[in-house]
């Protein structure tokens, strides 16, 4: 932002510290997350910056503890990729389905007590995951599911439906009814016209409300804490377990992965919410 | 002029028709939320429900020992009880020791007066020599402490189904043994301190959020559009990644032996010998948590911004007003829903947080989260973590119905 020549001393002085200040903020918030990477390349076993890695060394460097990640001894992460995965797929799709068929419900006018309604769907959301996971294993333990994929797959429903209500209902907000009233005039039946008219233009919110279900579940280590058994690990415990214990490079290295996978999730929401604005006419 | 109603194309008047149609459209309203309703009441909102309920819920010892609270509600809790009494506790503790089911009953009892765990014990070791009849002699005889009156007084006072003792706990009180409410011992009051910490630790972290965020959103709200996108990712790339990588990146930079205290060490502000303690207490808390919330701030704040016309702030200044003044009065007022909603999500993720002050709090920072969680699961004093965990929810329920009030919740925006 470059300022008018005539622009008075202290002014520029103020802008430039306001241009200061928010560069130290963008700093404060991204830099954190490029401290992992390195460190998780270092062939050393401590997590700090040694002598050789500062002088750019290539002996300072090594792939080790990326090996000990895939091929190590007594190794939870493959087991804990495999169980994170197919929770996290499945609580994905439960949200997602869920989710979409309220949110079309939810925009509907029809619908009595909007608001009500819509307080109770997103609550998960609101209230602090310790009580939900609480709350949730008391259930769990009840009906017999505590540690079982099952039980951890229904939490997460639970808590990734409230995005999926979210994003879709703000995709309908700016739909237009009239083409769905054209789909029928034309004699299709409404699941026809939900399948081959609304749910294509609506499909950029339904993915990026997958998305958040996906990473929710992804990352989603209060609950999983309290309804998970030895058989149920995830990534998430895992790394919980192995922070409390010690700092080990090989969690530097499960992180950087975590990293690039967050990267590509962005990418894809990125791409997603302008494209959607794009068919929602927004940003013309 | 004729009243007649207007007819639709089958014959039937149009307003009842429409109303047909109307009827019609609500149900399929209804029934596209009912899947999702059903499930979210069934697996989520009766689970809550059942957790008020165990805060609440003191029925173990009046289960275990039906007999002797039947016999108990004829004695006034003065002098000592009579004969029924002791005979309907000699059956009840004879019972528990056949089904070898009195441990809870001894830990409960103990809870309520120190002393009942040698009692109970030493009682139950001895029952099955005890002859019939004159059960309130024996009794005296295999422990004196049948025998004073303020022991039989506490397991009375354990009688009620119900009992709210578990809310007294959570804020340093308890009854004592006339039911009067009193202050916890000194060395057991934890929990007001640590409620005040949280609610410190949120209130902090939300006011820093704001203060860091505030210009960033502005400088994203008002660039063009090839930078402010370039400039979000810093935003969006911390909010998409797991909060452990996050947790864990602020452990390696606050460790003693991280870069940060070399930083310290090398701008000479404390000795290499001395480096300070960064993490671990509570200055990691707030740190940690005010970069891992921070985005949460960000995106209401420009979300709001950018639907400010930059025109608002030229037509301020033309009309003769310093940026400061035009900033005061146009720009800052409408970026309140903003704020809003920026410092309700901050402040309510904050006030329930739990893995970033466990990882890099330590004792001194830990928060009342924590405190449920060890609860659930190391003590497992489930009532009593259910009891923190109501009390937390009341909280978070009370701030978000005040939010409501005051700024409408419609302006929750993700993004």
């Amino acid at each position: 932002m470059a300022l008018p020549k005539h622009t008075p001393l202290n002014y520029k002085i103020w802008h430039y510290t306001y241009l200061t200040f928010c560069f130290l903020v963008f700093f404060f918030l991204i830099a954190p997350l490029f401290v992992i990477l390195p460190l998780s390349f270092n062939a050393e076993q401590y997590i700090h910056f040694s002598s050789k890695m500062l002088a750019l060394d290539p002996e300072g460097f090594s792939l080790r503890w990326y090996e000990d990640m895939i091929y190590g001894t007594k190794n939870p992460w493959g087991l804990a990729t495999k169980n994170s995965l197919i929770i996290a797929f499945f609580a994905t799709i439960g949200s997602t389905i869920l989710g979409t068929v309220a949110a079309l419900g939810l925009s509907s006018r029809h619908m009595p007590y909007k608001a009500a309604f819509m307080a109770l769907l997103i609550s998960p959301m609101i209230v602090p995951l310790i009580i939900s996971g609480t709350a949730i294993f008391f259930f769990m333990a009840k009906v017999g599911l505590a540690a079982t994929h099952t039980g951890i797959v229904l939490s997460h429903i639970i808590l990734g439906t409230p995005f999926v209500v979210i994003t879709v209902t703000a995709t309908l907000s700016g739909f237009d009814h009239s083409v769905t009233r054209a789909a029928a005039s034309l004699g299709s039946n409404p699941v026809n016209t939900f399948m081959k008219i609304t749910l294509p233009l609506i499909m950029p919110g339904v993915i990026s409300g997958a998305l958040f279900a996906f990473v929710t579940s992804f990352d989603e280590v209060v609950v999983v804490l309290f309804l998970a058994g030895l058989e149920n690990t995830t990534i998430p415990i895992q790394m919980w377990v192995g922070l409390r214990e010690q700092l080990s490079p090989t969690i530097m290295a499960v992180a950087t992965c975590l990293i690039v996978m967050s990267t590509l999730i962005l990418v894809t929401a990125e791409l997603l919410r302008r494209r959607s604005e794009r068919l929602r006419g927004i940003n013309r | 002029m004729s009243q007649e109603k207007i007819l639709s194309s089958d014959g039937i008047p149009l307003e009842e028709s429409l109303k047909k149609a109307e009827r019609k459209n609500k149900l399929k309203a209804v029934l596209l939320v009912a899947p999702l309703f059903l499930f979210i009441l069934i697996i989520y909102i009766f689970p809550i429900g059942d957790m008020l309920f165990r805060s609440v819920d003191d029925r173990m010892i009046t289960k275990m020992l039906p007999k002797t609270f039947i016999a108990m509600e004829k004695w006034d809790g003065q002098d000592l009880p009579d004969e029924p009494v002791y005979e309907g506790l000699y059956e009840d503790l004879s019972l528990l020791k056949k089904n070898k089911t009195f441990g809870k009953i001894i830990a409960r009892l103990n809870y309520e007066k120190s002393g009942f765990s040698s009692l109970i014990k030493k009682t139950i070791r001895k029952i099955d020599k005890l002859e019939e009849g004159n059960y309130k002699e024996q009794f005296i005889k295999i422990h004196k402490r049948w025998g004073q009156s303020e022991y039989l007084v506490a397991l009375k006072n354990t009688a009620p189904n119900w009992s709210y003792a578990k809310y007294l706990k959570g804020v340093d009180l308890k009854f004592d043994e006339k039911r009067n409410i009193i202050q916890q011992d000194e060395d057991r009051r934890i929990y007001k301190t640590l409620w005040l910490r949280t609610i410190n630790v949120a209130f902090w972290v939300t006011i820093f959020c704001f203060i860091l965020a505030y210009p960033i959103a502005h400088l994203l709200a008002t660039l063009p559009m090839k930078y402010s996108n370039l400039l979000m990712i810093c935003v969006l790339l911390p909010f998409w990644t797991s909060l452990l990588v996050r947790t864990s990146s602020w452990m390696v930079l606050l460790q003693q032996q991280g870069p940060i205290n070399d930083l310290i060490v090398w701008l000479g502000w404390a000795a290499d010998d001395n480096r300070p303690e960064l993490m671990y207490n509570v200055i990691g808390t707030f740190v940690a948590m005010t970069q891992i919330l921070l985005p949460f701030m960000v995106l209401p704040l420009y979300s709001v911004m950018k639907t400010i016309s930059p025109s608002l702030m030229r037509a301020g200044k033309s009309l003769g007003g310093t940026p400061l003044v035009s900033f005061v009065k146009i720009y800052f007022p409408l970026t309140i829903p903003g704020i809003g909603a920026g410092s309700l999500l901050v402040f309510i993720l904050a006030i329930g947080y739990y893995i970033t002050p466990a990882l890099v709090g330590g004792a001194s920072g830990s928060l009342i989260s924590n405190n449920i969680a060890y609860h659930m699961k190391s003590s497992l004093d489930w009532a009593f973590a259910s009891a923190l965990g109501t009390m937390l929810l009341v909280g978070v329920l009370a701030i978000y119905w005040v939010y409501n009030k005051l700024v409408g919740i419609d302006n929750i925006k993700l993004g």
